[in-house]
């Protein structure tokens, strides 16, 4: 973990109503692996909000956040050139060392983000991951070009059909095929349904409220198969066979 | 140079700031961040006989002058405190610590006031009174003064260390239970634990928390915990107290000082700001400086 000062390069929607991408400008050196989260420091709200990473280089960060309550609505309006306190490189994020040669990634609304980090990381180890992202509908997608620009074939789906497959994210991995691995991060819903719906081990990424988002509140813990972990220091990304729903 | 050291219970500290239980887990995930040996002590994660996992999440809300947490006492146990946490502890902390129990009746109370008195790098027994009673109807143990000083008492007849009851705000005369701790044998008095409170959704019409009620802290606390401190000093001008509640500043230290503390927590602003309790510890001298204080002994009498 790293305590950084950004500064903001550019804050826009990105999708539907209340999708946007925040770009900042700052050490990025604590960031260790792609599913890992940051810390935003809000004026006038006392916790801080736990972001995921979507991309990061050297000197530059990427975030994708949606508008849940007053603390993200008041991000919506902060203009470029504002510095934010950050904290940075919090939680395990993804291990790229278990997923064959074939991995899914199934990615849902704003749980997509973190995966794109991870597809483009997958794709300079030359491991030919596949990608299927799902939506609300048509209006709230995103990153689906980015995700083919890496050379990830993507599979869309749509709840109401207004583009890609009709239906939830568990449809779209049953017409994809065969796959190594999978690794997923979206609404606990839809974990779940990834869950049974997997034939693979994978790695799961999840969310919850957080105190500290470093591990030392324990606000945010939940079972597993091996006793009590911190979603935000031993998650936010689990492993399949250690989680219990 | 100012003198910021101060006695708690005949137990030297370098400064008054010690990290709040619940705030700091076992120490050693803050001294990755830096030299945790900078503080007075801390007072580790509240610790029950069995393992807890503690309440369903959401276990956290926020609030305009702080947050309220719904943890529900998780813990690994005494028994694997003192074989895992403690020694991970020992090789990045060398001060006495301060041991925070907790218990759901007074026998749980003894066994875990027992175990940890064995324990050479423990200095304090810090207990934690705000936990309901099983055997009493659930009601906590610290809203009344007789079952506050049943705690006190079996604690401080197994235990060489000092005994430091800490006292939940959620009552009508805090000073009655203080009395009652004092008069039973506690060495000292720690206030003040989280204040019950609650928030709603308005999206989903329920409690924010799984537990839909939660304790306060942070700077939305603070004037509360003053007061409640200086009522119990005045009351008993003799005990050592640590003041807490919304502490987050060298200044805000100070202020708890002159109102009758004599060692100071700081809970909730180590969990939006890791580094608070450093910074505190690096501002005080300056602080001190700038009212003219040399040492802290002038504030708190001795």
């Amino acid at each position: 973990m790293r305590q950084t000062l950004f500064e903001i390069t550019s804050n826009r929607r990105l999708a539907g109503e209340d999708i946007y991408e925040l770009c900042l400008a700052g050490d990025t050196g604590a960031i260790s692996a792609p599913g890992q989260f940051v810390n935003l420091r809000l004026d006038g709200f006392y916790l801080r909000r736990p972001i995921s990473v979507c991309d990061w280089a050297e000197g530059r960060l990427t975030l994708i956040y949606k508008v849940l309550g007053r603390g993200t609505a008041a991000m919506t309006a902060y203009p470029a050139g504002r510095k934010l306190d950050v904290l940075t490189g919090l939680g395990n994020g993804y291990d790229m060392e278990k997923n064959g040669m074939a991995p899914l990634l199934v990615g849902g609304g704003v749980g997509v983000p973190p995966l794109y980090g991870l597809a483009k990381r997958l794709a300079e180890r030359g491991v030919r991951a596949r990608a299927v992202l799902g939506f609300n509908r048509a209006a709230d997608r995103f990153l689906c070009e980015e995700f083919a620009a890496l050379g990830v074939p993507v599979t869309l789906t749509t709840v109401d059909g207004s583009a890609g497959l009709r239906g939830f994210v568990t449809d779209g991995m049953a017409a994809a095929g065969d796959y190594s691995y999978v690794y997923t991060c979206g609404p606990e819903a839809m974990l779940k349904a990834v869950y049974a719906a997997s034939r693979t081990s994978g790695q799961f990424s999840f969310e919850e409220r957080m105190g500290c988002g470093f591990g030392a509140c324990m606000g945010c813990s939940c079972q597993t198969k091996y006793g009590a972990r911190r979603i935000c220091r031993d998650g936010p990304v689990l492993e399949k066979e250690e989680i219990v729903w | 140079m100012v003198n910021t050291a101060v006695t708690l219970c005949g137990i030297r500290l370098d400064n008054p700031v010690i990290p709040a239980s619940g705030t700091f887990g076992y120490g050693y995930e803050f001294a990755e961040l830096y030299d945790i040996n900078c503080l007075g002590t801390f007072s580790f994660k509240g610790t029950t006989a069995a393992p807890r996992f503690g309440n369903p999440t959401p276990r956290i809300a926020e609030y305009a002058g702080g947050l309220l947490n719904a943890v529900g006492l998780q813990n690994p146990g005494v028994d694997a405190v003192i074989a895992e946490e403690l020694p991970k502890l020992a090789r990045c902390f060398h001060k006495p610590v301060m041991a925070n129990i907790s218990g759901f009746s007074v026998e749980e109370y003894v066994t875990v006031a027992e175990k940890l008195t064995a324990c050479p790098q423990v200095g304090w027994l810090e207990v934690n009174i705000s936990c309901p009673n099983v055997h009493g109807g659930g009601m906590s143990f610290g809203t009344d003064p007789a079952q506050a000083a049943l705690v006190t008492r079996a604690v401080r007849a197994v235990t060489d260390k000092p005994v430091i009851m800490k006292l939940t705000p959620n009552v009508t005369d805090i000073v009655s239970v203080a009395a009652a701790c004092a008069e039973a044998g506690a060495d000292g008095l720690s206030l003040i634990n989280t204040v019950l409170g609650m928030r709603f959704d308005l999206k989903t019409r329920r409690p924010v928390l799984a537990n839909a009620t939660g304790g306060m802290s942070g700077p939305g606390i603070f004037p509360l915990a003053l007061r409640m401190v200086w009522q119990v000093r005045r009351a008993l001008p003799d005990i050592p107290i640590v003041g807490m509640g919304g502490v987050c500043s060298a200044a805000d230290v100070l202020e708890m000082l002159l109102a009758g503390a004599t060692a100071v927590q700081v809970g909730a602003a180590n969990l939006t700001e890791p580094y608070a309790c450093r910074d505190i510890v690096a501002a005080l001298p300056t602080e001190m400086e700038r009212y003219g204080i040399n040492a802290l002994s002038e504030l708190t009498g001795g």
